[in-house]
């Protein structure tokens, strides 16, 4: 028993010391583990640190691209991030000069009651590129435009538009103007060929009009629009309130001027604007202009047989528009009334198919009053009224396209259109026309969209 | 001689008071340029805002008021980014005065100084009216702000060089005050670090970027087209009817309530207007005023309702 207490007692303690050994050893190696993370921690540490400065400078770099985005990581104080002075330079490519080019699409469907190519108005035979568009599905205009400064002095502007007539493609030049940009004491000269600066309407391209077609005035007595080649000075006066004084010359090519009379100086307008606002949620538009126009042989009426006129046109618009957004806010709400009132006296000779001819010397008048809301965002209901009203001339005249019927012309218009957005426009119009003698009630769809460059929002 | 010196000083007195009262004029196409402007320039300058607070400044026409502020504008300063790409062109093509053309010293376009966010890698207005250079709405961040805040007042000396000193100063103690406010924002803000939102228009990145904020929708479908009603039952659908899809529901003062409060409504998830600018809000009736009420009403909305 002894023996066997012995050995108990000897593996015990051997047992005891192989225990005490192994934990000698294993506290050594813990020791070595240790020394061996805490090694690694330093050199990790170092990465991180490494790191991190590497993330700082790229972040750095990344900031002197013109744009970036690094967020920091979520509960840390804000970091802003980093960035270089104004006008960074990037390698630009061969195109980076090209103009912004837009084009805009536009087509339309008509119904009349009425033939339209025999659409006359007694008294006010139309010239230039008045008059319905065709009956049916049609295209309108697909108009081109590119514009781009030329250097630190002149801008240049271009509008082609291409057309459909009588089954052709057309391309036309529409606008094609330089305008200076550093001329001294509010002055600016614009060359070229371009629109207009006279009456709201007559600058403006087709697609930005609130109805699918234009005015009775604007057909009677501006050939739908007057554009021609010519120069124009525009002087914005330094009030603290928006007036601007406008002169053109132009080569006199286009209805109502014609033939380039006067040796290619056919005609010259003045012009003066005012306008301002009332409140955050007016602003208003007020305008007179004066058209002096030379014709030689003008052409109106019908284009294989047409009247031909020449004399002097004196051509006296008003314009007034207002506009009303509630807080100026006109993306929610909005309404524009907009009226024009147009007088002309020519003095000449008219010649009219079939052989009457004579001395003329008449006057003419006529308005147009409209009126658009926007209910709320992307719809637009609007009204228009047409008039028009003439001397009656000699008895010379009766029969001739020159000589008013009994009552004065007149137009009835109401209109509805959607806008996804500034790019997209869908319209319905209701023309109830009384301009021609017959009653027609017209009916139109109207699509305009536009891609590339961003169009301008004008007043 | 007597007589021409006599002259001479006559036209000095006469010309004396209009060079005294000639200030720096600022014409800023939105208020918090204009707004800081007078932060740095205080007297020295005459400030005016193309737009205010409760209009979007992208869809602004190019009034015949406008035109004529711009006529007499000795700097033009104005977000850019192309936000106002739709009449400053048209404004500065009608206004006649060379010196505010772009490229000009009395041109800045404030978000060229600033790391613009959301800068596509490609644009297709199939996806909105997108900017190419980046959303525009950098005001939003008041880090922002002091850098446009140096850029500004650099401009201003250089075109003002008889003040060039003041405007220095004036650059310097509006920064002084205005990093010791951000620091106290900063530190205010913190519990909405994570908050979860939905934004009217994505006018807000900017505040989203600072504060941490996560936007997780917003009420138009794609930008710059109104809200769709087929959007918003599918953002309802998306965002439950429990009040946990989100914890806020933003809107800007100019932006119809309709869309928000419906959302409101079926979600369960609080709408808020925030100024979006200067003169925004009640509070927001200063640069300071704008940021200390935005986190006011975030900081409100997390209180809960009663607060």
């Amino acid at each position: 028993m002894k023996i066997r207490l012995q050995h108990l007692s000897l593996i015990g303690a051997l047992l005891f010391s192989t225990q005490l050994y192994a934990q000698a050893d294993e506290s050594a190696e813990l020791a070595a583990l240790r020394e061996e993370i805490r090694l690694m921690r330093n050199e990790y540490e170092a990465r991180i640190a490494d790191l991190e400065t590497r993330l700082d400078a790229a972040e750095e770099r990344a900031a002197d691209e013109p744009a970036q985005a690094a967020g920091p990581p979520p509960g840390e104080a804000y970091q802003p991030p980093v960035v270089a002075s104004a006008g960074t330079v990037s390698v630009a490519r061969d195109n980076a000069f090209n103009p912004a080019i837009g084009v805009t699409f536009q087509g339309q469907a008509w119904s009349y009651q009425n033939d339209p190519d025999d659409y006359v108005i007694p008294g006010f035979p139309l010239g230039g590129e008045a008059g319905p568009a065709p009956e049916g599905l049609s295209l309108a205009e697909t108009e081109i435009s590119m514009s781009a400064n030329v250097d630190d002095k002149f801008t240049a502007m271009l509008t082609v538009p291409i057309a459909i007539e009588d089954g052709e493609v057309a391309v036309e030049l529409e606008e094609a103007w330089v305008e200076t940009l550093a001329m001294p004491g509010g002055l600016s000269l614009r060359m070229g060929r371009f629109y207009s600066d006279i009456g709201y309407l007559n600058d403006r391209h087709f697609h930005a009009w609130d109805f699918a077609d234009q005015p009775l005035v604007y057909q009677a007595f501006l050939g739908g629009q007057y554009l021609d080649d010519g120069l124009q000075l525009r002087w914005l006066a330094p009030a603290d309130f928006y007036l601007e004084f406008t002169g053109e010359v132009f080569r006199g090519d286009n209805y109502p001027a014609g033939g380039a009379a006067n040796s290619g100086m056919g005609s010259a307008t003045l012009g003066a604007k005012t306008g301002g606002d009332i409140g955050f949620s007016n602003s208003w538009l007020l305008g007179f202009s004066w058209l002096r126009a030379d014709a030689d042989g003008r052409e109106s009426g019908s284009e294989d047989d047409p009247l031909l006129f020449t004399g002097d046109t004196d051509l006296f618009i008003a314009d007034f528009v207002w506009k009303w957004a509630p807080n100026g806010n006109s993306r929610q709400k909005n309404f524009k009334f907009q009226a024009e009132y147009l007088w002309r006296n020519e003095k000449g000779d008219y010649s009219v198919p079939g052989g009457t001819e004579g001395p003329w010397n008449y006057d003419q008048s006529g308005w147009y009053a409209q009126a658009i809301y926007q209910p709320f965002p992307r719809w637009r209901i609007g009204a228009r009224y047409d008039h028009l009203s003439a001397d009656t001339p000699d008895s010379v005249w009766q029969g001739t396209p020159l000589y008013p019927m009994g009552h004065d012309p007149k137009r009835y218009s109401v209109m509805v259109d959607w806008s996804n957005s500034e790019f997209s426009r869908l319209r319905f119009q209701y023309n109830h026309d009384q301009a021609t003698g017959m009653t027609d009630n017209q009916f139109g769809l109207q699509y305009i969209f536009s891609i590339g460059a961003h169009g301008a929002h004008t007043f | 001689m007597k007589k021409y010196i006599g002259g001479v000083f006559l036209l000095l007195i006469i010309s004396l008071p209009i060079t005294a009262h000639a200030r720096l004029n600022v014409f800023a196409c939105e208020p918090e340029w204009s707004a800081l402007a007078d932060e740095i320039g205080g007297s020295l300058v005459k400030s005016t805002s193309a737009t205010h607070a409760l209009q979007d400044p992208h869809y602004v026409e190019a009034r015949p008021s406008l035109i004529s502020k711009v006529r007499k504008a000795d700097l033009v300063v104005c977000s850019g980014a192309q936000l106002e790409i739709g009449w400053l062109p048209m404004l500065l093509g009608k206004a006649n005065n060379p010196s505010v053309l772009p490229g000009r010293d009395g041109f800045l376009e404030a978000s060229t100084v600033v790391v613009r966010l959301d800068v596509p890698d490609s644009v297709d207005r199939a996806q909105g009216d997108m900017h190419p250079q980046g959303n525009p709405h950098i005001q939003m961040n008041p880090h922002n702000i002091a850098r446009v805040a140096r850029a500004l007042g650099e401009r201003m000396a250089l075109l003002d060089p008889e003040n060039a000193e003041a405007y220095t100063t004036g650059t310097e103690e509006f920064l002084a005050r205005w990093n010791s406010a951000i620091a106290g924002w900063e530190a205010r803000a913190r519990p909405l670090a994570g908050e979860r939102v939905v934004c009217h228009h994505k006018s807000w990145i900017y505040l989203e970027d600072w504060l941490q904020l996560e936007e997780v929708a917003t009420l138009e479908p794609v930008p710059g087209i109104p809200p769709t009603a087929a959007h918003l039952s599918a953002l309802l659908q998306e965002l439950g009817t429990d009040g946990s899809g989100a914890d806020a529901i933003i809107r800007s003062p100019f932006q119809s309530a309709k869309a928000s409060e419906w959302l409101q409504e079926h979600t369960g998830i609080p709408a808020v207007m925030l100024p979006l600018t200067v003169g925004g809000s009640e509070g927001a009736d200063n640069l300071f005023g704008l940021f200390d009420d935005v986190i006011d009403r975030l900081l409100a909305l997390k209180q809960g309702p009663g607060q």
